[in-house]
């Protein structure tokens, strides 16, 4: 099994016929995922990759079915395209723009608040179940259909976990990129709370960074709820304090957010943590 | 983006929050002429984006326009070290030449984002003065918290319970009331993601004032605010920062021996760790994105090398977007042109990484290509003691 999205998972992109999207949205394809049709206002009516584009979610929700969408468009616009996506219902939303103002997401986050929508990311790779779905940036290649999920806040160095998994001959159940701004939708929480449900994902690798304490509100959840072995990595043990490490929400400041209180927190509460992002692979391995 | 002081208080003033009359001054004859207009006693106040200044003697207070001018001279390129600038400090080149004012007491205002409640957040403390952090630690009672709800602003009812939460007398409650909403429209109208007020002063006889304030703008939403792009003020980056920044790289200086250049923020972070488990300095941060071309990775080469502490450079991609021959093609490029001397470790994994290597190994150069990323850190470690030695 898997979480969050399966063989079941009907796609549509948001900012569908742009260069990225329609790169993604080829790759999504070929790697087998059901990608229903995409949404690009004032496009609505044509045809894109051979698939449906609307001018609307709401529209492309009604004629396609979709249950899920993925946004690719530019970060002005992206906050609105969260919101367009929770107003047509669509329960999964995974949102990969980088570089949305921090009011637009406060503004997004208070309007999902009461609906029935999880927000994946933003600023993320996405998320996917290897072998059955693929919505995001992820080379599909490098994954392998199994048994670890694996949650972190970064895009490629989620590749390299996976890397090394794979070449252990290590599958996932389900990757999940929850992203690398301050406010996202779905937390570390959310992500372990899926695995820890899922009968099918035996271990759990998480992968933290720098910034805000949101590894340490996870390392209390899994200390109190969770049995499964988890192993963790938190990237920035070398980061001066003040500076923006590339993701908006990856900086240490006035004291907190920093890499040691983190290991520190995840190694009480149980979790296998690196010190080096080379043994994330063979950690796990010995954990199983 | 940071901004200095007397930028942050015009911006404040603008939305209504009380603060001291004063000027800035690039020149000791513009402090003279700026004290005063000001009249009577000034404080002659460094600008540089740091905190601390202060303790590392960039205030002074000046009874006078003469004695004024000879603080300013004093102060005017000086390198003014705090702890938050780090051992190297700053250059002082801007003043700020402030009224004094009858300080009764200093109070703490300021708003951040929380990130779990997904909405920033009020906070007012009596124990003004002093840095947050420090009194946040010792005393956390002392901070008093309201969420700023989006779409609502803060209320007055809940400035009211901050006013009186911090034992400000009735009399002056209306007065900070209003510069703390007008504190929360300023953040908010300017996209700000820290403004703060510290200290908040309640004078002699019962009025308010943003004695000091700091602002930290979103970059993301600078875009859509193009005045306030104008006030960033390059003297306080590190030039090479400045010239990645024109070339869309994310780079950011340390002061190792081992250049990084990397995809991805997080495993640019995490080449650096382990450049360091592995005994080494990372010289920077660097992530060149996912969409680079092979003009920035030269570009990125460029700025690198310009970096006279580098012995060695580690190349970190894991391709998904950007492909492994791309990158290849642009480091072979750059050798080129650059005339490189030092070793170059290169680590490539992902998208059409035979086709990268194929290209790195047929040029000439003599890159070492390391497999995976321990093998990798190891190599360059060992290739910047080879340089060194």
């Amino acid at each position: 099994m898997s979480v969050l999205v399966d063989q079941n998972t009907r796609v549509i992109f948001q900012g569908f016929t742009g260069r990225e999207a329609s790169f993604h949205a080829q790759a999504a394809l070929d790697y087998g995922t059901t990608v229903a049709g995409g949404v690009t206002p004032g496009k609505g009516g044509q045809t894109h990759l051979g698939l449906p584009v609307f001018n609307t979610v709401a529209d492309a929700v009604k004629q396609t079915g979709a249950n899920a969408s993925v946004i690719f468009v530019p970060p002005p616009f992206a906050g609105d395209a969260i919101m367009e996506a929770a107003e047509a219902g669509l329960p999964l939303v995974v949102c990969i723009t980088e570089g949305i103002p921090t009011s637009d997401m406060v503004r997004a986050a208070a309007f999902l608040k009461g609906r029935n929508t999880r927000l994946i990311g933003p600023n993320c790779p996405g998320i996917i179940s290897p072998g059955k779905c693929k919505i995001g940036i992820m080379p599909g290649h490098i994954h392998r259909q199994g048994n670890v999920g694996v949650v972190s806040r970064s895009g490629t160095l989620t590749y390299e976990a996976v890397g090394q998994l794979t070449k252990l001959g290590i599958g996932q159940s389900t990757c999940i990129g929850i992203g690398g701004d301050p406010i996202i939708g779905t937390t570390f929480v959310d992500a372990i709370q899926f695995f820890n449900f899922d009968p099918d994902t035996h271990a759990i690798v998480m992968i933290g960074e720098i910034g805000g304490n949101s590894e340490e509100t996870a390392a209390a959840y899994i200390a109190k709820n969770v049995k499964k072995p988890v192993v963790g990595f938190i990237a920035g043990q070398t980061a001066p304090p003040g500076r923006r490490m590339g993701h908006a929400g990856a900086i240490i400041s006035g004291g907190s957010g920093k890499a040691e209180d983190k290991m520190k927190a995840m190694a009480q509460a149980g979790i296998t943590v690196c010190a080096s992002p080379a043994e994330i692979g063979d950690r796990v391995k010995s954990r199983l | 983006m940071k901004i200095h002081e007397y930028q942050a208080k015009a911006i404040l003033a603008k939305y209504d929050v009380p603060v001291p009359r004063g000027e800035v001054a690039f020149t000791v004859d513009e402090a003279e002429a700026a004290a005063k207009r000001i009249g009577g006693s000034v404080v002659v106040k460094a600008q540089i984006h740091a905190g601390g200044r202060g303790k590392g003697g960039g205030v002074k207070v000046a009874k006078d326009a003469a004695e004024a001018a000879e603080i300013a001279r004093k102060i005017l390129g000086m390198t003014l070290v705090t702890h938050q600038t780090g051992p190297e400090g700053r250059v002082v080149k801007r003043l700020l030449i402030e009224e004094t004012l009858p300080i009764e007491r200093e109070l703490y205002l300021g708003i951040v984002l929380d990130r779990g409640l997904g909405k920033p957040v009020f906070m007012a403390s009596a124990a003004g003065g002093m840095e947050i952090e420090e009194v946040a630690a010792k005393t956390p009672e002392l901070i008093l918290k309201e969420p700023i709800e989006p779409g609502y602003g803060l209320a007055p009812y809940q400035g009211r319970n901050l006013a009186f939460g911090m034992g400000i007398p009735a009399q002056s409650v209306n007065g900070a009331v209003s510069a703390m909403l007008a504190l929360a429209n300023a953040y908010n109208a300017c996209d700000a993601s820290l403004a703060e007020i510290n200290p908040f002063i309640l004078t002699k006889d019962g009025k308010v004032y943003a004695l000091d304030a700091k602002i930290t703008l979103d970059d993301n939403a600078l875009y859509r605010h193009k005045d306030l792009v104008e006030l960033r003020d390059l003297n306080e980056e590190d030039p090479l920062e400045v010239e990645a920044s024109r070339f869309s790289l994310n780079y950011i200086k340390l002061d190792g021996n081992i250049a990084c250049m990397v995809n991805g923020a997080g495993l640019a972070m995490a080449t650096m760790d382990i450049v360091k488990y592995a005994g080494g300095r990372p010289a920077n941060f660097l992530d060149v994105g996912g969409g680079a071309n092979a003009e920035q990775i030269k570009n990125a080469f460029r700025i690198l090398l310009s970096d006279q502490g580098v012995q060695a450079v580690l190349i970190n991609i894991f391709g998904g977007i950007l492909r492994c021959d791309v990158l290849a093609t642009g480091v072979v490029n750059a050798a080129r042109e650059l005339n490189i001397k030092v070793p170059i470790v290169v680590r490539m994994e992902g998208t059409n990484v035979e086709k990268g290597q194929e290209i790195l190994r047929t040029s000439g150069f003599n890159f070492t290509v390391a497999d995976g990323m321990n093998d990798a850190a190891e190599k360059v470690v060992g290739a910047a003691k080879g340089a060194a030695a």
